[in-house]
This record gives C-alpha cells, sequence and structure tokens, in this order.
C-alpha cells in the first residue's frame, strides 16, 4: 500500500520532469529519475493520497474515455455558456441543488467535484458526507433523484471502475 | 503583416484585461473583486505566452508557470483569510 | 504539413481569446457573485486551455530545439488541476459570508439542510 503511493508519486513526479526538460538524453533522464525518487520519499512516505487507485489495463482505458468525455463536456459547456452570456434576454434560472454519490474515495470524490465544476452550468459549492451541494445555473429538477441523475451519473459509473 | 492574427487575438485579450479591471474596481463585494483578479491573471498568463512566441523566447514561459501558481496560492489564501482561518 | 498545424494552431488561438472574452462579458453582466465565478471559471479555463494548445501548435515546427511544447502541456495540465479548485474555495467563501443569491434564484437547498441541522453551517473557524 505504501510502495504503490510512493510510485504513483514517483511517476507523476517523473512526468513533470520530462515535460519541463523535454531532452531524451540519458543524463538528464538519469538526473530526473534521481530527483524523483528523493522527492516522492520525501513528499509521500506517509500520505494516503493514491491509495484507492486502480492500476489494472481496465482502469487505464476507462481514464482515457474519462477523459475524452469530459473534455467534450468542458466544449459543451462553453457553449452553453457563451449563448447565455451573448443573448440579449440572459436566460437564467440559478438555484442550489442536492445530489448525492456513491463514491468512497476522497480522490474520486475530489475528481468528480471538480468535473462537475466545469460541466455545463454546474458547480459544486459543499461537500458532507454522500451529498453534493451544487449551484446551477438553469435548474430543470430540484428534487435529488432528478438532479443526480442528470449531473452525477455520467460521471459516477467511469469513476467507480478507476477506482474501485 | 505577417502574423495578424496573433494581434487580433492580442485585442481580445486587452478587452478581457479591461473588463476584469472594471469589475475589480466596482465589485460591491470582496469576492467580486478576487474573481475579477483572477480572471486578469488567466488573461495575463495567456498574453505572456503569445509574447514569448512573438519574440521567440522560450525562457518567458518559465515566468507563466511561476505566475500561475503564486495566482492560485493568492486566490487560495484571501478565500481562506475571508472565511476566518487564518 | 508544417503549414496546416500552424493554421490550425492559429485557428485555436483565436477560438480561445475569444472564449475568455466571453468570460469577461460574463463578469460584467451576470447579476450576483455565484454566476459570475460560474461564468468566469468555465470560459476562461477553457479559452486558457485552447490559446495554450493553439500557441503548441504554432511553435510546432522548431519543437526540438527548444522546450516549447513541453512547457505549453504543463501550463495546460497545470490551469486544469488549479482553476476549478481555486474557484471552488472563492464561491464557498462567498456563501460563508452570506453574501445574497439574485432575486431570480429559485431553490436553495443548502440553506434548507442549514435549517434543519441536517448540515452545520460553514462558519469561522
Amino acid at each position: 500500500m505504501k510502495f504503490k503511493n510512493i510510485f504513483v508519486a514517483f511517476l507523476v513526479i517523473l512526468l513533470g520532469w520530462m515535460l519541463l526538460t523535454w531532452s531524451l538524453e540519458l543524463q538528464s533522464i538519469l538526473l530526473g529519475v534521481g530527483i524523483s525518487a528523493v522527492l516522492s520519499l520525501l513528499l509521500c512516505g506517509s500520505c494516503t493520497l493514491f491509495n484507492e487507485i486502480n492500476l489494472t489495463p481496465k482502469a487505464f482505458a476507462y481514464s482515457f474515455w474519462y477523459l475524452i468525455v469530459f473534455l467534450i463536456e468542458l466544449v459543451k459547456a462553453n457553449i452553453d455558456v457563451t449563448r447565455r452570456v451573448l443573448s440579449p434576454s440572459m436566460p437564467i434560472n440559478p438555484g442550489i441543488v442536492k445530489v448525492e454519490t456513491t463514491l468512497k474515495s476522497k480522490m474520486a470524490r475530489l475528481i468528480l467535484a471538480n468535473s462537475i465544476t466545469l460541466t455545463p452550468g454546474t458547480f459544486t459549492i459543499e461537500i458532507n458526507d454522500d451529498a453534493l451541494y451544487v449551484h446551477w445555473i438553469d435548474v430543470e429538477s430540484d428534487d435529488v433523484e432528478g438532479a443526480t441523475k442528470a449531473i452525477v451519473s455520467k460521471f459516477e459509473k467511469l469513476l467507480e471502475v478507476m477506482y474501485g | 503583416m505577417d502574423n495578424i492574427v496573433i494581434y487580433i487575438a492580442l485585442v481580445m485579450l486587452m478587452v478581457t484585461l479591461l473588463a476584469g479591471l472594471i469589475r475589480f474596481v466596482k465589485g460591491p463585494s470582496v469576492v467580486d473583486k478576487v474573481v475579477g483578479f483572477d480572471s486578469m491573471t488567466i488573461t495575463s498568463l495567456v498574453m505572456i505566452g503569445v509574447i514569448a512566441y512573438l519574440s521567440n523566447r522560450a525562457i518567458y514561459l518559465d515566468v507563466a508557470v511561476v505566475y500561475g501558481f503564486l495566482s492560485f496560492l493568492g486566490v487560495i489564501i484571501v478565500a481562506k483569510y475571508i472565511q476566518g482561518g487564518l | 504539413m508544417g503549414e496546416t498545424i500552424k493554421l490550425i494552431g492559429e485557428i485555436f488561438l483565436l477560438i480561445g481569446s475569444f472564449s475568455l472574452m466571453t468570460a469577461a462579458v460574463g463578469l460584467l453582466r451576470m447579476p450576483d457573485v455565484y454566476n459570475r465565478v460560474q461564468t468566469g471559471t468555465k470560459a476562461s479555463t477553457l479559452g486558457a486551455l485552447m490559446s495554450f494548445v493553439g500557441l503548441a501548435m504554432m511553435s510546432f515546427d522548431h519543437w526540438q530545439e527548444t522546450n516549447w511544447v513541453g512547457r505549453f502541456l504543463v501550463l495546460v495540465i497545470f490551469i486544469l488541476l488549479t482553476n476549478p479548485v481555486s474557484s471552488h474555495v472563492l464561491m464557498r467563501a462567498a456563501y460563508a459570508m452570506k453574501i445574497p443569491l439574485s432575486k431570480l434564484t429559485s431553490v436553495d437547498k443548502l440553506k434548507e439542510d442549514i435549517n434543519n441541522k441536517v448540515l452545520e453551517e460553514p462558519k469561522d473557524e
């Protein structure tokens, strides 16, 4: 468990190093491996950040699929915002609704909240146990089930596979 | 005019900066001001990128990375201060 | 090939700048602070993202000399990770300050739950 944390942190730091130096010479890569090992041991020796992540091929495939779904939603969000802002009458109907999630892992909840923030018209305000309070710019249904179905369910299916 | 597209983009970014400045001066509450300032920061990050491309110097992008990090920390600290946790 | 990539990059840069401008117009027009944070965050995140991707494409033909593309990618990942977090924290601070919601607001479940004692109030720690 502890080894997995350190290993994932090592991969993340090494990726950052490779992007910043942008060279494939042996010297620079060896230096990066050394620095990433020291940093991940120092920073993540006792952290529990990546405890629940699944390191199976299926989880990786789902991560890529999640990224694609997320980018499409981001573009849709932007078209939606542009339409609302530039139309003269400003068709908004804001409100704060409550949705529920079945995810248990902290990291998965963080990713879910960030994704809700960047998808069309919704914005996470507060998290309490299983309930997320979401500011919705155009409220379609104000009961818990309808809002959950409209906002959360499309991400939840994918995140359940990634974080078990 | 070799790169007229870049100048059009720069004009749009200037308009964005101006709007953020108006919100920063006018905003009724503190949070409005912080939002305006955050928008100005992101716009200036993009401007630093465009200027680095125009003057062909990759070293300017490091400035953008560090500036983005500092702006993130600044917004978090201001929000924490508003909530009274600092 | 290089010309085509450069042209696509220029289109991306224009779309990104336009999206940033939309965020600014939203900041000026929206009625209360929550809607301002909402439009500002979404449009400016995608705007900065598309601008940086466009700039990376435009500098693609001399990618082996210096590390243009890598640094633009670092900026994109960084903005994608931090921008939602900072605006979420701002929105929570606005709610804890009790800034009133605008007249158009139809429902406020958070207020109801605070009144029903399901959830304690987000307060000064």
